[in-house]
């Protein structure tokens, strides 16, 4: 059955006036990005007055972009691959077991969602110096220390869409294997994680970016050698200028491996937020 | 610390994966005594993480607040001077400066949350809505969309910030230079307007999340209902009043929850956009308290307004969770 012309009339301009709000920005990123330092320093201009790629030749030498860069894969790789993980086996051990203080777990883990995240910043400061003086392990200005904090900013909300995930997981699946003379763990990697893909990926996507885009604690805890792309950035901006169109090229290159990975594996997300959020 | 206990869990499990199919028929009770471990070792990283960044953290940010914590005392904190309810009476002393600037800055985060949510969801729900169907070119929209929310934070809100340049921004260009709407070029950074700087940015950010959310929750609406619906002779309109909202409703209440405490908390976008001090009329609670404890350098003040607001969102997010549940639960009688 067709919708009504009214329906699809009001469908088209809702659609048109919000893919316009949404592309904008973008278009404003790709094209300043390609315009010489005169035109964006004056007046806006939707059609750039010339084309170069200027732009993307100087940001890595303008600052140490390829160390930020480094930086930011290491601390966001790592802290996605340990939050995968450990949300793999304490989502295994909610969806799977009956054990007292269950629910306590749960409770307290997805409350931690709801912190400001302004309300550690000071104490884990606090708590990676004197760590630090007392044991001579650096977490205070080193990768080591982000990673730590970022693994935990995705994990609550990890281990709440695996248990959802894993629920949807038939029992008899992994029971059978456990009867096959599989230990738990065998059970957990050859039945629930292979049955669990999507969400997993989806998890490891959030986790990914939440660790890509963290501002807060990566100014505070970072130092020149250690520095993500959070706060390098700013490094565009001297006194004298501004360098708006190297700036837009380096978001776009920071944004592209991010953007194209999650436009990749988006599938996964929806189907990830359909098994796990949505129930 | 917590990366080798993760580690070491695996390979002990392993042990006992492979020593189980011999030993199935021998002694069952160390396999059972195993069993019943085992959901605390895996447990254990994950708690391990939880207590070291967020509780501990929590309690020594609670110290903290009962303590004269200024810089001079940074280095060795325990030996700051106990300052009692001090840094409590300050903040919520309402007709001093202090709590008068946190007053403000937490209507300010109050009215920016609830506008920003409302905003998010009402564009979310009506993409995912007009979406649901199949038409040429679903696939590519999706996609688009989905790119404000999968932009690094940073990089998306400095190009906002490129956009509302004074001199050489988009948005004066198009407001001013191309519709003649302003008489002059508007500040947009700074004064009065930043409140809906803010809130275009957040929203621009934001509704992709509240979108991919009710996509997946329309996707569980079975189609026969809009069938039987649409034989008994109900319009589109009826339909998404009758059949879609009732059916979203548990999603709706996991998404507003979720978006409120995402932009009640947000500090990367402000931080962004204003930099260290946001605009009075964009001040918002998480920059006001980094400013308090960073800036001015009195973190025991900065502490005592972070504990206030955890007090505050706690009791929020509990009558929300008690109202939704009794509502579900009525909704099941």
């Amino acid at each position: 059955m067709a919708p009504p012309r009214s329906f699809l009339w009001s469908r088209r301009i809702f659609l048109t006036l919000l893919t316009s709000f949404v592309l904008v920005p973008v278009y404003v990123m790709v094209s300043s990005s390609l315009k010489p330092l005169a035109d964006v320093s004056g007046k806006f201009r939707w059609i750039p007055s010339g084309l170069t790629l200027r732009p993307y030749v100087d940001i890595w030498s303008t600052v140490p972009l390829a160390k930020y860069f480094v930086n930011s894969l290491i601390v966001a790789g790592a802290a996605t691959i340990c939050s995968v993980v450990i949300a793999v086996f304490s989502a295994y051990a909610v969806s799977r077991y009956d054990f007292r203080g269950k629910r306590v777990f749960t409770v307290t883990v997805l409350s931690t969602q709801m912190f400001p995240g302004i309300l550690f910043l000071l104490p884990l400061f606090l708590i990676y110096v004197n760590i630090g003086n007392a044991t001579g392990i650096a977490l205070f200005g080193s990768r080591g220390g982000l990673i730590l904090t970022y693994l935990t900013f995705s994990l609550p909300f990890s281990i709440w869409m695996l248990i959802g995930y894993f629920d949807s997981v038939p029992r008899d699946l992994d029971e059978a294997a456990l009867v096959d003379g599989c230990g738990p763990l065998g059970a957990l990697f050859r039945v629930v994680v292979p049955a669990a893909i999507p969400g997993i990926v989806a998890v490891a996507v959030y986790a990914f970016m939440t660790a890509w885009g963290e501002v807060l604690f990566a100014s505070v805890m970072t130092n020149d050698a250690t520095r993500t792309l959070a706060v390098g950035l700013q490094g565009y901006s001297t006194l004298n200028d501004v360098y708006w169109n190297q700036i837009m090229a380096a978001s776009l290159v920071v944004s592209v491996p991010v953007v194209a990975g999650f436009l990749l594996l988006q599938r996964y997300l929806v189907a990830g937020l359909t098994a796990g959020a949505v129930k | 610390m917590t990366t080798t206990t993760a580690a070491s869990a695996e390979p002990g499990e392993r042990t006992v994966r492979k020593s189980s199919p011999g030993a199935a028929r021998g002694p069952r009770r160390t396999g059972r005594i195993k069993r019943i471990g085992l959901p605390y070792l895996l447990l254990l990283p994950a708690l391990v993480l939880e207590l070291l960044v967020h509780l501990v953290p929590m309690v020594i940010g609670i110290v903290m607040s009962f303590k004269e914590l200024t810089q001079f005392y940074i280095r060795d904190w325990g030996t700051a001077p106990w300052a009692g309810f001090d840094n409590y009476s300050v903040s919520v002393h309402f007709d001093e400066p202090v709590g008068k600037a946190l007053l403000h800055s937490f209507f300010v985060t109050i009215a920016f949350t609830l506008l920003s949510v409302g905003l998010c969801w009402l564009i979310g729900t009506a993409a995912a809505v007009y979406m649901q169907d199949n038409f040429v070119g679903r696939g590519v929209l999706r996609a688009l969309f989905l790119v404000p929310y999968a932009l690094p934070v940073y990089a998306a809100v400095i190009t906002w910030v490129f956009m509302f340049q004074h001199d050489n921004g988009l948005v004066n260009h198009v407001l001013h230079d191309q519709l003649h709407l302003t008489d002059k070029p508007s500040f947009w950074l700074i004064g009065d307007n930043s409140f809906y700087a803010l809130l275009t940015v957040s929203v621009w950010k934001g509704w992709p999340f509240a979108f991919l959310i009710v996509m997946a929750g329309l996707q569980n609406i079975p189609g026969e209902l809009y069938e039987a619906a649409a034989l008994d002779g109900a319009g589109l309109w009826q339909q998404l009043r009758r059949i879609t909202l009732p059916s979203l409703r548990p999603v709706n209440q996991v998404l507003v929850l979720v978006l409120f405490l995402w932009t009640f908390n947000d500090f990367n976008t402000p931080f962004v956009l204003f930099g260290r001090t946001a605009p009075d009329s964009a001040d918002l609670i998480s920059v006001h308290i980094y400013q308090a404890s960073f800036v001015t350098w009195n973190f025991g003040t900065g502490s005592a307004m972070s504990v206030l607001l955890l007090l505050f969102l706690l009791v929020v997010t509990g009558a929300y969770l008690l109202l939704t549940s009794r509502g579900r639960k009525t909704a099941d009688v």
